[in-house]
């Protein structure tokens, strides 16, 4: 007889309304703002993200080169403004993505807020964001060292224009960082970021102009993502090669996603899994 | 609704409050991990407004049994149901609060700020000064999760679990690791919420920590459930006692006596580790007339606790149960 009466009482238990969509935005925006507040406190991650291509671009842009030296026409220290922009928005975005997540997820975090009714997508637009502040942050840096001490001259709709490619365009890189913290564990991740990070720049003409390069090298560059990235602004400034655009864009969607299906395989392997 | 449910197996049903309704559910449920099978079979029932301790050593299964309530794995087999849903869904986790093992938790947000994004996950969150005063944050609430002690991280996750205002709290070994003070003051604070009527499943490998805090107590061992009652029945159960004597019989004749739970040998005497020692006498007082010495005396709780959750070592052969 209990369990006649338990059967029923189980169910009749309403569920809560859905979430009204107010709700579910300000989640979101909470999200976001605590994911950028642990990171900016986490000196670590907030000073080596904007201190490294700020560092860069002082030592190659303005120090070693001076103020007259030219690529293909293209004053060197604007040139390096995109190149250098490029260089931090892919730190900041694997950085960002890749190491919180790695973590998080390797050390139990993750699934404690999985147990919690957060929508599980604000947690990862969080990082996306929270990357993207840091992300504005680099080449704004970068922006202000250049036009006060690189005689670098932008307009504002260049700088507008510029600053826009190099945020949109660190989306592919926030994926990667999300495939690389779902198959990494919580202390490799930041080697293996590292790893991929570092010879990528150098060899997508971040770190010095593409034409410095051996032919096999430029010809490789074509291959790589950040390479894209990096021409398309380039092409703000003037020093873009002639290729199309569109190329560029393709390529950089077509790595978006798949970096965005490895990291829901990822996804997918964890959720039916336990840790110990 | 009623007759898509799958029939039930009657859970034995020697409960404090039997007229109490049943609010989370593992029927008949299976997880297997590649070839290791973390629950058998397992069949339990949280009822509103009780603490159930589910009590077991370190790879029964308690961990496993709490990532199912909480929709974070999926069952190999059989049905879990919480408040009415499936944990899966977020909307039935909007009533669930969770206290989970966790290795390492964002150390640079304050104790305020993890409580105020918990807060934002759920419907209708406590106030934060209500959070933080039944979990005894007030002198930390705004330090850093990183400057914390040992008890103090016990207590902000506890406070997470419990912001959300759930129905019904899943504490895993929440007191695990901390030294006794920390612990009895969780406790204080677990009992805090008992009081406001919430329904506590919380697994613990401490019996005294059980015996403290529970309505009910439900002993696991190999992914099953070997025996369940209040917690006197549970040391009434678990207890059992020791018969010291000298025999002429050989050590497995003793041993193959019903209700003997181990022999030792210890020279020229038997120690005899039963759960209830009147039917094992009067077998060895029948086998054996010059049988001498005799005494019986109580065993330890832990030791007890021991006997109950050690006589296997998680064969793949069905064990042998607690339960009559």
């Amino acid at each position: 007889m209990t369990m006649a009466t338990s059967i029923t009482t189980v169910i009749t238990n309403a569920l809560a309304p859905a979430r009204p969509f107010r709700r579910t935005l300000s989640i979101y925006g909470k999200e976001a703002w605590f994911e950028f507040l642990t990171r900016l406190r986490l000196r670590a991650f907030s000073l080596s993200t904007i201190g490294f291509p700020v560092m860069f671009y002082v030592l190659f842009g303005l120090v070693l080169n001076g103020k007259e030296a030219a690529v293909n026409g293209t004053h060197f220290a604007t040139y390096l403004i995109a190149t250098y922009g490029t260089f931090g928005v892919m730190g900041a975005s694997l950085f960002g993505t890749a190491a919180g997540l790695a973590s998080e997820r390797g050390l139990g975090w993750l699934q404690v807020k999985r147990a919690s009714p957060m929508p599980p997508f604000a947690y990862f637009a969080a990082k996306v964001v929270m990357s993207m502040i840091f992300s504005t942050a680099v080449v704004l840096s970068l922006f202000a060292l250049g036009i006060t001490l690189g005689g670098v001259h932008l307009s504002a709709p260049e700088v507008a224009k510029l600053l826009g490619i190099l945020i949109v365009g660190s989306l592919p890189f926030c994926a990667m960082g999300l495939a690389i913290g779902y198959f990494c564990g919580p202390t490799s991740a930041t080697p293996i970021i590292n790893l991929v990070y570092l010879p990528l720049s150098f060899c997508s003409g971040l770190w010095f102009p593409l034409m410095f390069l051996p032919k096999l090298l430029r010809d490789f560059a074509h291959l790589l993502p950040p390479y894209h990235l990096a021409q398309l602004a380039l092409g703000v400034v003037g020093a873009g090669r002639q290729e199309s655009a569109w190329t560029h864009w393709e390529v950089l969607i077509g790595f978006t996603l798949i970096c965005l299906g490895v990291a829901r395989v990822g996804f997918q392997r964890d959720e039916g899994k336990t840790y110990g | 609704m009623l007759a898509t449910m799958p029939e039930i197996q009657p859970v034995p049903t020697r409960m404090s409050h039997p007229q109490r309704i049943v609010v989370a559910q593992l029927q008949q449920v299976s997880k297997t991990f590649g070839e290791v099978k973390a629950l058998r079979n397992l069949d339990f029932s949280v009822r509103a407004g009780e603490l159930l301790a589910l009590l077991g050593p370190n790879g029964a299964g308690k961990t496993t049994a709490v990532k199912l309530f909480l929709g974070l794995m999926r069952t190999s087999a059989g049905t879990v149901r919480v408040l009415g849903g499936d944990p899966i869904h977020a909307q039935v986790r909007t009533r669930i609060g969770a206290m989970l093992q966790v290795a390492k938790v964002p150390e640079t947000l304050k104790v305020r700020e993890h409580i105020d994004l918990f807060s934002s996950y759920y419907p209708r969150p406590l106030p934060q000064a209500e959070t933080v005063a039944i979990a005894g944050l007030q002198e930390i609430k705004d330090r850093p999760f990183g400057e914390l002690s040992g008890g103090q991280k016990q207590r902000v996750l506890f406070a997470l679990a419990l912001c959300g205002d759930p129905d019904i709290l899943f504490l895993d070994e929440p007191t695990v690791g901390l030294d006794v003070e920390a612990r009895r003051l969780l406790w204080e604070q677990i009992r805090k919420l008992v009081a406001r009527g919430k329904t506590i499943l919380l697994t613990t490998h401490y019996l005294e920590e059980a015996d403290a805090l529970a309505d009910r107590v439900a002993v696991i061992n190999c992914g099953e459930i070997i025996a369940e009652g209040t917690p006197s029945e549970i040391k009434a159960r678990t207890c059992g006692r020791r018969i010291r004597c000298a025999s002429n019989l050989d050590i497995g004749t003793v041993r193959a006596f019903s209700g003997v739970v181990e022999v030792r040998q210890d020279r020229d005497r038997y120690e005899i580790r039963v759960s209830e020692a009147e039917p094992v006498l009067r077998q060895l007082l029948e086998r054996d007339s010059t049988v001498s010495g005799i005494e019986v005396s109580g065993a330890g709780l832990e030791e007890a606790f021991l006997a109950l959750t050690q006589n296997s070592n998680c064969s793949s052969e069905p064990q042998m149960s607690g339960r009559q």
